[in-house]
């Protein structure tokens, strides 16, 4: 006679067998797809088919400016989300409110003659006013929407989140009409190339590099911020138990502030480079990338601020290179087409191979809530 | 059986007919096949304006609407009956509201004709109900090639017996666009962007056929979606192809980032750049890089153009339109829109029996007479096909020379193309 438990048990183990086989299918199956699509790409590329080295070199840089504006944006996800534990799915609105922000300032100094006179004055107020707006959007936003729910169920803030997200979205529509703004030309050496280092085949495109420049140094001082200063341990200690902080006399309310008041600061920075980069906002920008901001958040391993950085450079670089580097070699044609489906892809793969995101941390099943 | 039966009625009914005749009253017409409408006495004439009036696409639809409601003022009476559009139908741009607004209009065994849509999705939706009832439908502006023919005999997959156009047929665009760009340009090697959508896949592959048929070569033949921001990728796909020129029939704000971006491509800095009429709009037209950038789109100008059936010029249009709606039309299609409304009410008034003051309107004849129609528009010389293509098909190129003066830009025409 076999006893209960043991048939319970032998049909446990059977079926974690199967998906743990179909898993290593899907890994193996993964590696192949890409292999195969890189060797169809070098054949190509070897046979002087397909773009040039110089392509290739612009596509890298393009990607990994959009993947600094991604991680910036993904900061702001994965520090709410390790200080609150819900995804703030309004953080891509206060994203688009720097971006509006950037466009208004940036066509007022374009009319009094600033932006040309002395662009880089011009676009330091830019980057500050909207660094300012998104802030205090962000923080309006916990004020009003969050706090009052800080004791509900999490499933609560995060639907309100959505809420939220709709209203500055559809705000934006009505206060500065649905139609795509075209901020103002930046002066001719800002789209030039620069030959970096003198090595002439490092020749980039001037706003790319200036993107990914500010977007670094923003990293740096918010690494920085979090990890030397005592509001930045003070919020690592309510990320790590809200009671025991309080008990510890931090203002558990103030810190959670100070959070969403960096998070809203860095997707100020990110929404000015945004404008920077592809100089078109329109009330919907925000939504695309805040849902890339956030894969980026989970692909880096949510709630941890490097790894969101990380995350956001590589979906950059996935997005921006993936479909040619990997589908064109299959010979599939209008890959760029697929872009998203590659940066999604590219999400459900790391998470295959890695469950809790590149540098996450497995989380105790308290702690996940 | 049934027809035995049908042609004793017929028989009996004309037979009463004489009946009536020799009593003094005069005879209803023969209906034809299609049935025929009765007007009474003092009654009026009932057509419908269906059009995207609502929604992002309201600036194509409303001047559309307005247009009709023009031409019926313009047009008078028909043989004594007044002419009616009730109230404005709207096509929401979609299948969905081809179709809800087509239900409305067969329900009513009283309307004739139908002035749309505005969407060719819509059409493609309305059409199968409209053409069944033995309605007739004219668009000022559905240009899908699927609604109409391949201009070479065969009739498209969404073609149904009874629909027309004053619209140019995408297939006329996709060929003007291929000449100037081979013959006046020069251009051998021409790359592609669509968004999926129906307009711009399908004059993207018109314009490919043609540019092939010339001699040309399409080297990349891709698509971005809309929304899409980063262009850096699909340039340089077509980059990858060495062209000569770039041709994309996109709308803003995706074209404008490809603009914006294109000067950032290696190997694409001396590319000649080509859009269609869905990025001859201010919103694009008036940013720095969409200088030097050419447009196809329909020749808007109408000036002193007169519909021969009203008298009415396009200046006349012009200035009747901004004092009653207070604005100047948003899209160009009011024109055709104007011609179709004149070649229905000239059509029903061709087929009308008019027997002491009652108007019988045969519905095939409405469709022999449309098939037959040939007048001067505001658009230019009209005659429709065999399969409801009506329109001038003038398709004009324009070059962007001064993204500061956008209307400059509009008027600055390099290329006309006539069938």
């Amino acid at each position: 006679m076999v006893s209960t438990a043991e048939t319970i048990q032998r049909i446990r183990r059977s079926r974690f067998n199967w998906v743990d086989m179909f898993l290593n299918a899907l890994r193996i199956g993964a590696i192949v797809f890409i292999a195969v699509g890189l060797v169809g790409t070098i054949v190509k590329f070897v046979g002087g088919e397909g773009p040039s080295a110089e392509a290739w070199r612009d596509l890298v840089v393009g990607g990994l400016a959009q993947g600094a504006a991604y991680g910036l944006i993904a900061l702001g996800y994965s520090m709410v989300y390790g200080v609150l534990g819900f995804i703030n799915f309004a953080h891509g609105e206060v994203f688009m409110s720097g971006a509006m922000t950037s466009f208004f300032m940036a066509s007022y100094f374009f009319d009094t003659g600033l932006w040309v006179s002395n662009f880089v004055l011009a676009l330091i107020l830019v980057i500050i006013s909207a660094t300012l707006t998104a802030t205090i959007v962000a923080v309006l936003v916990e004020r009003i929407a969050y706090r009052p729910l800080r004791d509900a169920p999490r499933l609560i803030p995060l639907i309100t989140s959505i809420g939220v997200s709709f209203f500055l979205q559809y705000s934006a529509a009505f206060l500065f009409g649905i139609s795509n703004k075209s901020v103002p030309q930046p002066p001719s050496w800002l789209l030039s190339k620069v030959d970096l280092f003198g090595l002439g085949w490092l020749r980039l495109e001037a706003t790319k590099l200036l993107v990914i420049a500010i977007a670094v140094v923003s990293m740096i001082a918010l690494y920085l911020f979090v990890e030397r200063t005592r509001t930045g341990r003070s919020m690592r200690a309510v990320a790590e138990d809200k009671e025991i902080a309080a008990l510890m006399g931090i203002n558990v309310d103030r810190t959670i502030v100070t959070t969403f008041a960096v998070g809203g600061a860095m997707a100020g920075i990110a929404g000015s480079l945004w404008a920077l980069l592809f100089r078109g906002v329109s009330f919907d920008t925000g939504f695309l990338p805040g849902i890339k901001a956030f894969t980026a958040a989970v692909l880096g391993g949510i709630g941890n601020l490097v790894g969101a950085m990380l995350g956001g450079v590589l979906l950059g670089l996935f997005e921006g290179v993936g479909p040619l580097l990997i589908l064109d070699g299959w010979g599939i044609p209008g890959v760029s087409q697929l872009k998203d489906v590659v940066a999604f892809s590219a999400l459900v793969l790391v998470l295959v191979f890695r469950p809790t995101g590149l540098l996450g941390e497995r989380l105790s099943e308290d702690e996940r809530g | 059986m049934k027809r035995k039966r049908m042609s004793t009625l017929v028989a009996g009914m004309l037979a009463l007919a004489l009946v009536a005749a020799a009593c003094g009253g005069a005879e209803p017409p023969t209906a034809g096949p299609l049935g025929q409408v009765e007007i009474a006495d003092g009654e009026a004439i009932q057509i419908r304006s269906f059009n995207a009036i609502t929604g992002d696409v309201s600036f194509l639809g409303i001047p559309n609407q307005r247009g009709v409601e023009l031409a019926i003022q313009d047009y008078g009476e028909i043989l004594g009956h007044p002419i009616s559009m009730g109230t404005g139908l709207d096509d929401l741009c979609s299948a969905d509201g081809g179709q809800a607004g087509a239900q409305t209009i067969v329900s009513d065994p009283q309307i004739i004709g139908v002035i749309g849509t505005s969407c060719s999705g819509a059409a493609g939706a309305a059409m199968p109900l409209i053409s069944d009832a033995g309605l007739v439908m004219i668009s000022g502006s559905n240009t899908s090639p699927a609604l109409t023919s391949d201009l070479a005999g065969t009739a498209a997959s969404d073609y149904h017996p009874g629909y027309y156009r004053t619209a140019h047929n995408d297939l006329f665009q996709g060929k003007a666009v291929a000449q100037f760009a081979y013959n006046e340009l020069g251009m051998r090697n021409a790359g592609v962007i669509h968004d999926g959508d129906l307009y711009t896949f399908g004059l993207s592959s018109a314009f490919q056929e043609a540019f092939e048929e010339l001699g040309g070569e399409v080297s990349v033949f891709t698509a971005v979606n809309k929304g899409d921001t980063d262009m850096t990728a699909v340039l340089t796909e077509i980059a990858a192809g060495s062209p000569d020129m770039l041709f994309t029939p996109t709308f803003p704000p995706e074209i404008n980032f490809i603009a914006q971006q294109i000067g950032g491509i290696a190997g694409m800095e001396d590319v000649t750049l080509i859009g269609a009429d869905a990025s001859l709009v201010d919103n694009f037209l008036e940013i720095p890089e969409a200088e030097g950038w050419h447009h196809s789109g329909p020749d808007t100008r109408f000036g002193a153009n007169q519909n021969s059936l009203t008298g009415v010029s396009g200046d006349d249009f012009l200035s009747a339109y901004e004092s009653t709606y207070g604005e100047a039309p948003s899209a160009p299609f009011w024109a055709h829109s104007y011609d179709a409304t004149t070649m229905l009410l000239k059509a029903i008034e061709d087929s009308a029996t008019d027997v002491d003051g009652t108007l019988y309107v045969d519905r095939q004849g409405v469709r022999d007479a449309l098939n037959a129609i040939s007048l001067d528009g505001i658009i230019g010389p009209i005659t429709c096909d065999d399969f409801g293509d009506c329109g001038a098909q003038l398709i004009t190129v324009i070059r962007n020379d001064s993204p500061s003066d956008v209307e400059a830009a509009k008027q600055n025409v390099v290329y006309e193309f006539a069938p």
